[in-house]
């Protein structure tokens, strides 16, 4: 089972897509998310966000500034205030 | 009866104007259509900010809930943000949120509270000063950037932060035109601050939430970001309800060129046959008087 993933800025919504695991940046340390994770939420320190399409696939990172990250039945969604690149 | 030259003259004068209605409408045209994406692509980040805060805040509330959220406990100073456009050639947009805004302070200032305004953009200043003259508080200046972005919400957003820590104000409102169609635009009145709390989000999972750092530090964190996202939003209205504006007014402009110079048209050539017939009878009449 892929994991939902989204990354949204306020200009728009960067990524919306299914993956299999993603590592956020979080405040207090940076935590991967894998389908059926707890429902969490964390505020995310300035840092790249990485992506793996596939197990054992070479992450994409994108690197990202100010924000939340949040958990929830529907997946993961990032909400950035800004997105590099 | 003006002369053919000043006619001819007059008519000529219209058609450039023409000229020039005709190209604004066509460049308001093209820009409302960015300006509507534009709107439609900042709709995903509200909607999510604005969950998340509705989960967030029921479950902070209380002695412990932020200033943001909360108040600071009185309700006697009061700031009106009011979003107007840079430029003019709009139709009635500015005077109508002008109107808006003024009528929300008439009937604040007849509750006995003190009124400040903050103004964004220009058109604005000038009405509002005229009634309000020593009730005008900053001005935030948005004509230097060619389309305002998350950038400038920022920058509002902070200083109106700055100002409510510092005890400016208790209550701030936001008056803005929301974008229906290209034909209305509404003046729209929202309270800034303190954050209204959201509507419980109907239908939650009732799963439990595990928080990081912890539910307060988030919505500390969360609520000048959603004031900001607020401004954003308006920032993103003000500009296609200004380009539609716009373009309605222009189209009337042109259309109305067009009615003027008909008119004209014929005025012209009446008075071109009036003149030709005059002169055929002086003519006449000479050929006879021999």
């Amino acid at each position: 089972m892929p994991l939902h993933f989204e990354l949204v800025t306020p200009a728009k919504l960067v990524r919306s897509e299914d993956v299999h695991m993603v590592v956020v940046p979080g405040t207090d340390g940076e935590f991967g998310v894998l389908e059926g994770h707890a429902p969490f939420m964390s505020t995310i320190r300035d840092g790249a966000v990485q992506v793996y399409k596939t197990p054992g696939a070479a992450p994409e990172t994108i690197e990202v500034r100010g924000g939340f990250a949040e958990v929830g039945n529907a997946g993961l969604t990032v909400l950035a205030e800004h997105v590099e690149g | 009866m003006p002369s053919l030259k000043e006619l001819k003259g007059r008519i000529n004068s219209v058609k450039s104007t023409q000229k020039i209605t005709k190209a604004k409408q066509m460049v308001a045209a093209a820009k409302l259509r960015r300006a509507q994406s534009a709107a439609e692509a900042a709709r995903p980040y509200q909607e999510r900010l604005a969950a998340v805060m509705a989960s967030l805040a029921s479950k902070v509330s209380g002695d412990n809930a932020p200033k943001l959220l909360s108040g600071t406990g009185s309700d006697t100073k009061h700031l009106i943000v009011v979003v107007n456009t840079d430029k003019g050639l709009c139709g009635a947009l500015n005077s109508n949120l002008v109107k808006a805004a003024k009528a929300k302070a008439q009937s604040l200032i007849g509750q006995g509270k003190q009124v400040e305004f903050y103004l964004v953009g220009k058109k604005g200043r000038a009405p509002l000063k005229r009634d309000f003259a020593d009730r005008i508080g900053k001005h935030f200046d948005t004509s230097t950037v060619k389309t305002p972005g998350f950038d400038e919400a920022d920058a509002i957003g902070t200083e109106l932060l700055e100002m409510f820590e510092a005890g400016a104000f208790d209550v701030a409102h936001l008056v803005y035109p929301v974008f229906k169609t290209a034909l209305s635009q509404d003046p729209t009145i929202d309270q800034l601050i303190p954050v209204p709390s959201p509507e419980e989000a109907a239908g939650d999972s009732g799963a439990v939430v595990e928080y990081e750092p912890g539910e307060e530090e988030i919505l500390e964190a969360l609520l000048p970001r959603y004031v900001k996202t607020q401004l954003f939003g308006a920032l993103l209205e003000r500009e296609a309800s200004e380009h539609g504006a716009s373009m309605t007014a222009m189209d009337n402009a042109t259309r109305n060129a067009g009615e003027l110079i008909k008119d004209l048209t014929i005025q012209y050539n009446r008075s071109r046959q009036a003149a030709i017939t005059t002169e055929l009878i002086e003519i006449i009449a000479g050929a006879e008087a021999l």
